[in-house]
């Protein structure tokens, strides 16, 4: 087998769907792209296997004796321990004990052990627990499975590979992902934010004409709101060498809502209205079924504006159909309500999400968002980046003075959400009356194809344009890292030591390149582990390595999960502190890696980013 | 070789050639041996033996014509997509249920899941189109040569085409299938489990 790669390959590894697309390298030429989706083969019932574009994220794990021998056999296994896609997921509906959903959310939940059996979340004890981790090496198995079953001459492992994360991962939740692939059987691969996947995708749906449709000093949104979160970017269009270019400026924070949580809203009213008016309670499983029904219902609300009102029906779930079943309707005024004003209120540029504090018992579930307002979401992301095209050449005198948050030029919208342009429409119009409320001309939306495949094809492009075909945006981490150092203060009683922060990584670092040591020296103890404090920035641009800082905002650092060193024994003795700097990188993969390196030799410890995976 | 009933100077031609051959080559004395005792002539074929030599007399084929053969379906294809329905739409639930006493809006509700779902189903499985690309209704011709399995001539059918007549309805024709492949060990005449809920 030879080892230059046939196929370039896009995988989206989603909260609720994954999906992969490739490109065949041989019959591609510049812009000229041939591309495809992978068909994944996947059980859809008992002992029924289909073929579909989407793989469910979802992981069932049976008991013994519960399914019929050969219910679950796939092509290239005969009788797996566990189930995988659409089948996990009708069986979770009716067994929610034993189904593991959102593991990707879970994946970048600082406050629970990522590599512990910790799911399905709050299941008995008799069921058996995976990691977070374990169920995305499960997806991504059963995906490198289902290429090698089409593509048996080219293994996934000798292909051009690209996996998508959030643009809002952290960096320990970006780890654990490349690991997962790793684990998976994926050894060549990189990571690719999913904004940008979207951008690309746009970008190929062009053709060859896409820098007709932008130019130099645009600002570009991306608004992606996919199944389980919402993940906002800006992509600013700068010149090179007379050659327009994309930079990815900034990210938003990791919110977690999605369309999910729009049609589970929407069931919720619907289920009141039964609950009142038919005096009839509803299980959970009837709550499924009328969240379907309710995603449909709102499909055709959206897309018909002559349509008022759309029935939906609770089937029973005994075989009584006529009689059991419960029948309602979604109007087109409840959408209206509940999705536009609930999800994209009508918000001023200043408008900022409504946080609670959050008691101590919720952190054992996911953090959901608390404010479900998506546009206040928005605001705060633009507000918060207002200084983003600062330092960008092209952009100078940009933005007008006094401008109180970032003016986006053009928004591109990603996610099956926004296949209603009802919805696309209402944040075009909130944005566009925060620019004019400053003088600024209104955005211009990208059109673009919307599709649930989007992140995939974009993704398989960019492992495309890796390799010298075709456009690239060019990122570089979002934020600037530091340690927390506790200063040399005399202790007062009741007060916490002061922390300074220590910047061990600017703002942009790119792939494969790595930052000098930081010079602050930090004692480690020789074969035990020990934890520092880490936090990042989305917004101190201009932060240095070595960079001190004695107090910060509260948006301007945000605190990260603990990272971990641990000196090995040899040649010391235990319990020896010994001074060490730290040194930051960025790997190929995309992936941040921190070293602890000792004054003297030439020895270089790994520290982790994700503790809890090996403290606990 | 084609003669049967050789005529009488022909027969004393045959027994005088006969008579030497019978004596002399050994291979033809075999042959009238096995004549003697009622089989046929010839040795039975070795399998390395043209077919061409073998004589299959054509009015034989023509007297035991067989005959027309009648396909019945495997039943799995049947099951998958009765259980395919069931899934998908409740079909076998409101097919088998009694209709007699059930209010008409409590029909229409439970209609709506059936006609959502087995929608579904087809349209997943089934690429489905129209035979008649023209409208219901509208008059059309029907050209000489055409698919008898395509087009159902009704009413008065008489004369030769091409025929002139209303399209009444359109046809379906099925252009592509692809039904979920199934697992050996799998029962597919259990077209839905019954449920048990463990509280």
């Amino acid at each position: 087998m030879s080892d230059e790669p046939s196929y370039a390959v896009g995988i989206d590894l989603g909260t609720t769907h994954c999906a992969v697309s490739y490109v065949d390298l041989d019959l591609s030429e510049g812009e000229e792209v041939a591309q495809h989706v992978l068909p994944v083969p996947q059980t859809v019932s008992p002992g029924s296997v289909e073929s579909l574009d989407l793989l469910p994220s979802f992981l069932y794990l049976p008991k013994q004796g519960e399914l019929a021998e050969g219910d679950l056999t796939l092509p290239w296994e005969k009788a797996p321990a566990f189930a995988v896609g659409e089948i996990a997921r009708t069986l979770g509906t009716k067994t929610p004990i034993r189904v593991v959903s959102s593991a990707k959310s879970w994946l970048c939940h600082g406050g629970v052990d990522r590599r512990g059996s910790i799911l399905p979340h709050g299941a008995p004890e008799e069921v058996p627990k995976v990691s977070p981790l374990q169920a995305s090496i499960l997806y991504l198995e059963h995906l490198r499975e289902a290429w090698e079953a089409k593509h048996p001459e080219a293994p996934l492992d000798e292909q051009e590979v690209v996996i998508t994360v959030p643009a809002s991962f952290d960096p320990a939740a970006r780890e654990l992902t490349a690991e997962a692939a790793r684990e998976a059987g994926f050894e060549q691969m990189v990571l690719l934010e999913e904004p940008q996947a979207a951008l690309y995708s746009w970008i190929q749906g062009t053709g060859t004409e896409w820098r007709d449709h932008v130019q130099l000093g645009d600002v570009i949104l991306v608004v992606d709101v996919g199944g389980g979160t919402t993940d906002l970017s800006l992509i600013a269009v700068a010149e090179q060498d007379g050659t327009l270019e994309l930079h990815r400026i900034a990210v938003g924070d990791h919110i977690l809502l999605g369309g999910d949580n729009m049609d589970l809203a929407l069931a919720v009213a619907v289920r009141a209205k039964i609950e009142e008016e038919k005096g009839k309670k509803l299980d959970a499983w009837q709550l499924t079924a009328l969240t379907h029904g309710c995603r449909q219902a709102k499909e055709t609300l959206l897309s018909d504006p002559e349509v008022d009102a759309v029935p939906v029906v609770v089937p029973s779930r005994g075989s009584k159909l006529v009689g059991g079943s419960i029948r309602s309707e979604l109007t087109r005024e409840e959408v209206e309500r509940i999705l536009v004003e609930g999800f994209f209120p009508e918000v001023e540029a200043d408008a900022r999400p409504k946080t609670r504090a959050r008691g101590a018992l919720t952190q054992l579930g996911l953090p959901y968002a608390q404010d479900a307002g998506i546009t206040r979401h928005l605001a705060a992301f633009l507000g918060k980046q207002v200084g983003a095209t600062e330092d960008l050449e092209g952009f100078e005198g940009a933005l007008p003075e006094g401008a109180t948050f970032l003016h986006p030029t053009a928004i591109l919208f990603n996610g099956g959400v926004f296949n209603s342009s009802l919805l696309s429409g209402r944040v075009g119009e909130v944005v566009n009356g925060w620019l004019e409320a400053e003088g600024a001309a209104p955005a211009r939306v990208l059109e673009g194809a919307k599709l649930d495949v989007a992140v995939a094809r974009g993704a398989a492009y960019y492992a495309y344009a890796r390799r010298g075909q075709g456009v690239r945006i060019r990122g570089g981490t979002a934020q600037a890292y530091y340690v927390g150092v506790e200063s040399a203060m005399p202790a007062v009683p009741g007060m916490e030591p002061p922390i300074t922060a220590v910047c061990i990584a600017p703002f942009g670092i790119e792939e494969g390149s790595e930052c000098d040591p930081a010079p602050q020296e930090l004692g480690l103890v020789v074969g035990e582990p020990v934890e520092f404090r880490f936090f990042g920035s989305s917004v101190r641009r201009d932060d240095g390595v070595g960079q001190v800082l004695e107090r910060w905002d509260d948006d301007e650092l945000e605190e990260l999960p603990e990272i971990q060193a641990t000196l090995p024994a040899e040649g010391r003795t235990p319990g020896e502190v010994v001074p060490v700097r730290l040194r930051a990188g960025v790997t190929e993969v995309g992936t941040l890696r921190l070293e602890a390196i000792p004054r003297e030799g030439h020895e270089r410890w790994k520290v982790e980013l994700d503790v809890r995976a090996s403290g606990d | 070789m084609s003669d049967d009933n050789p005529s009488f100077f022909a027969r004393i031609f045959l027994a005088w050639v006969a008579y030497f051959r019978t004596l002399f080559d050994a291979d033809f004395a075999a042959g009238v041996v096995r004549l003697r005792e009622g089989g046929p002539a010839l040795p039975p074929p070795k399998e390395e033996e043209a077919p061409a030599e073998k004589p299959k007399p054509e009015k034989e084929a023509k007297k035991k014509e067989p005959p027309p053969v009648l396909k019945t379906a495997g039943p799995e294809a049947a099951l998958q997509l009765l259980g395919l329905l069931q899934r998908e739409g409740r079909f076998v639930d409101f097919v088998e249920e009694d209709l007699a006493d059930a209010a008409d809006e409590d029909i229409g509700a439970a209609a709506r899941v059936v006609h959502e779902g087995c929608r579904k189903a087809l349209n997943e499985h089934f690429t489905i189109a129209p035979v008649h690309a023209s409208e219901e209704g509208e008059r059309v011709t029907v050209e000489e040569g055409f698919d008898a399995h395509e087009i159902r001539l009704t009413g008065n059918v008489v004369g030769d085409p091409p025929f002139e007549g209303e399209l009444t309805h359109r046809g379906w024709k099925v252009t592509d299938v692809s039904l979920p492949k199934m697992s050996e060990g799998h029962d597919p005449h259990v077209i839905a489990a019954a449920e048990v809920e463990l509280s």
